[in-house]
């Protein structure tokens, strides 16, 4: 079976998406999304040229509510959920520092 | 055990106390629970609060509403104020949200009991409750085996007679799979029948709530009370909704029901023989079989293991470390998201944020994410086509019956194979539900799945429900 992604690629992945995968995991999930990337092979052969694709399964165009003044979450209590909070906002470590 | 209609007439007249259903479906978690792991957290105190106002209500002259009294189990991805909800994950322990789903909202509405917060795959993510960071649920009808998932909690507590009746979640067949093996009633609604607001996402185009119950008619009492418009989620259908519970006895006399011909291979000979006495009891009742093809059947499996890991990629970016759950610090934002990630995430999620990020980036969005979306729309088509020929379709709900702790092993697909006869109607926005049709090999059950088309509720209910009197109609000659 020939791989159908590379161990680069999937560090890559990892990357974009915001996993600090270990060696191992990298390896392990190179040959476990090759093998399903396989498996998903079967649609290839589809003749998909004149359909549409569909996002969602009901035919809803955009909606919109009146503009009215209702009641949001409490902000202390969403804050007091936050690993960090300070002056009624999240806090975070620099965002401008070192790269992953 | 009394069913939750009858719990809710009796506590609404007086002839029943909430307190003692409470007091007895508590009895039954102490004795069993530490067994089965159908719980993340058994609210005690909150449910027997909350049964003394409901019987206070009922002593005052007031009505608590069509769900008085009845104890529910409430799988651990909907939000409820102020209690934990962790979608069995650890990135989000020890979480309590802000706010009530609109479920939880309506439930409370209608009298019911919250009496826990279920055990599921972490973020609904598989089929047997394996992948929890809480411990996997065992199976009420042989501890050896999984309940299935990602429902598998309540579909365990509702088994178990922990709860009259529960919720779940469906996204690729996560209320269906898990009802067929532990012998209850499972449904999936039409896309949008029931709010998603205060559900957890997974994959917003797929996911729905629905009931997990011992009869039909609790599904279609608790699907009442839970389905209908909601501004809170701008995809829930605008619609009235008829009672559920008023067509129930209708019967199926010249229903069509299809037969799929094309219909994917590889179900136990056990399961393909109950659902094809599915059949037969469906004729018996006066309903006419006719075949019916959806040839692209077979691909859903493949769009599915695209569409909902790329739309989870998405949705699960919110877990940084940031707004709520665990944080692992460092030194800067980037290597806190990805170190929280790390940490917070189980295998099973780590892998299909990472599918969906691939399919969804530069370079392989058109091959298949793009594809994928595709052949979403080709089943919708075909089943739409079928549906002008048939009322409701029957197929086996999963491919077999509860299979042993670790039997899919590392194989990530072995697993994802369970969900193959439930994923089309996820990706078409059809209804599908699971009944319990006898038993299988290790008389283990069996659950036949009953599809219809879009909001076509009623019917698909009216089939169950004649399917179940076949079944008490053999077990009580």
């Amino acid at each position: 079976m020939s791989e159908r992604i590379s161990a680069a690629v999937v560090e890559k992945v990892a990357r974009l998406a915001r996993l600090a995968l270990t060696p191992e995991e990298i390896e392990r999930t190179t040959a476990q999304l090759s093998g399903m990337l396989e498996h998903f092979a079967d649609i290839d052969a589809l003749q998909l040229d004149d359909v549409a694709p569909m996002a969602q399964p009901y035919p809803l165009e955009n909606v919109f509510r009146d503009d009215v003044v209702a009641q949001g979450l409490d902000r202390d209590e969403v804050l007091a959920a936050a690993p960090a909070a300070e002056h009624g906002r999240f806090r975070v470590p620099p965002i401008i520092g070192l790269d992953l | 055990m009394a069913g939750a209609i009858e719990i809710a007439a009796g506590v609404r007249d007086g002839s029943l106390k909430a307190a003692d259903v409470v007091e007895q479906h508590l009895t039954r978690i102490a004795a069993r629970e530490p067994e089965i792991h159908a719980f993340n957290l058994v609210m005690s105190d909150e449910a027997r609060a909350r049964s003394d106002a409901i019987d206070a209500m009922v002593a005052a002259g007031d009505d608590p509403g069509p769900l008085a009294g009845v104890p529910i189990a409430l799988k651990d991805n909907m939000c409820t104020h102020g209690v934990p909800t962790t979608c069995s994950s650890k990135i989000l322990a020890g979480w309590k949200p802000p706010y009530d789903a609109t479920v939880v909202t309506k439930l409370a509405a209608a009298g019911a009991v919250i009496i826990g917060k279920t055990n599921l795959d972490e973020f609904a993510m598989g089929s047997s409750t394996e992948n929890s960071a809480f411990g996997p649920t065992r199976n009420p009808h042989d501890t050896s085996r999984v309940p299935g998932g990602s429902s598998g909690g309540s579909a365990a507590a509702v088994s178990a007679g922990f709860a009259s009746v529960g919720l779940g979640s469906d996204t690729g067949g996560s209320i269906r799979q898990p009802a067929a093996l532990c012998g209850v009633v499972g449904v999936k609604p039409t896309y949008g029948y029931v709010s998603r607001y205060g559900l957890v996402a997974f994959a917003s185009s797929l996911d729905q709530i629905g009931p997990l119950t011992t009869s039909v008619k609790d599904a279609a009492l608790l699907l009442d009370v839970i389905g209908g418009h909601d501004p809170m989620d701008s995809t829930s259908i605008p619609l009235a909704h008829p009672s559920l519970v008023d067509v129930l006895d209708q019967g199926v006399e010249g229903m069509r029901v299809g037969r799929i011909t094309d219909l994917p291979e590889g179900a136990d000979l056990d399961v393909m023989e109950r659902t094809e006495q599915a059949f037969d009891a469906m004729r018996a009742a006066g309903a006419t079989i006719v075949d019916v093809e959806v040839p692209a059947f077979t691909f859903g499996l493949t769009a599915y293991y695209l569409i909902a890991p790329a739309e989870a990629s998405s949705n699960l970016a919110r877990y940084d470390g940031v707004r709520y759950g665990l944080r692992v610090e460092a030194p800067d934002t980037n290597a806190m998201y990805g170190l929280t990630r790390a940490a917070g995430f189980g295998d099973e999620v780590k892998r299909r944020i990472m599918l969906g990020t691939y399919a969804l980036s530069a370079g392989y969005y058109d091959a298949y994410y793009g594809k994928a979306l595709k052949v979403r729309r080709l089943i919708h088509d075909e089943f739409e086509r079928a549906y002008q020929h048939a009322d409701v379709l029957l197929t086996p709900a999963s491919p077999s019956v509860a299979f042993p702790f670790g039997a899919k092993g590392d194989n990530p697909l072995a697993m994802y194979l369970c969900d193959v006869y439930t994923i089309p109607a996820n990706l078409s926005g059809h209804p599908g539900m699971s009944v319990p049709f006898g038993t299988g090999a290790d008389d283990l059950p069996v659950g036949v799945q009953v599809l219809a088309g879009t909001l076509c509720e009623p019917q698909m209910f009216r089939a169950a429900a004649a399917l179940e009197r076949a079944v008490s109609a053999k077990v009580q000659p």
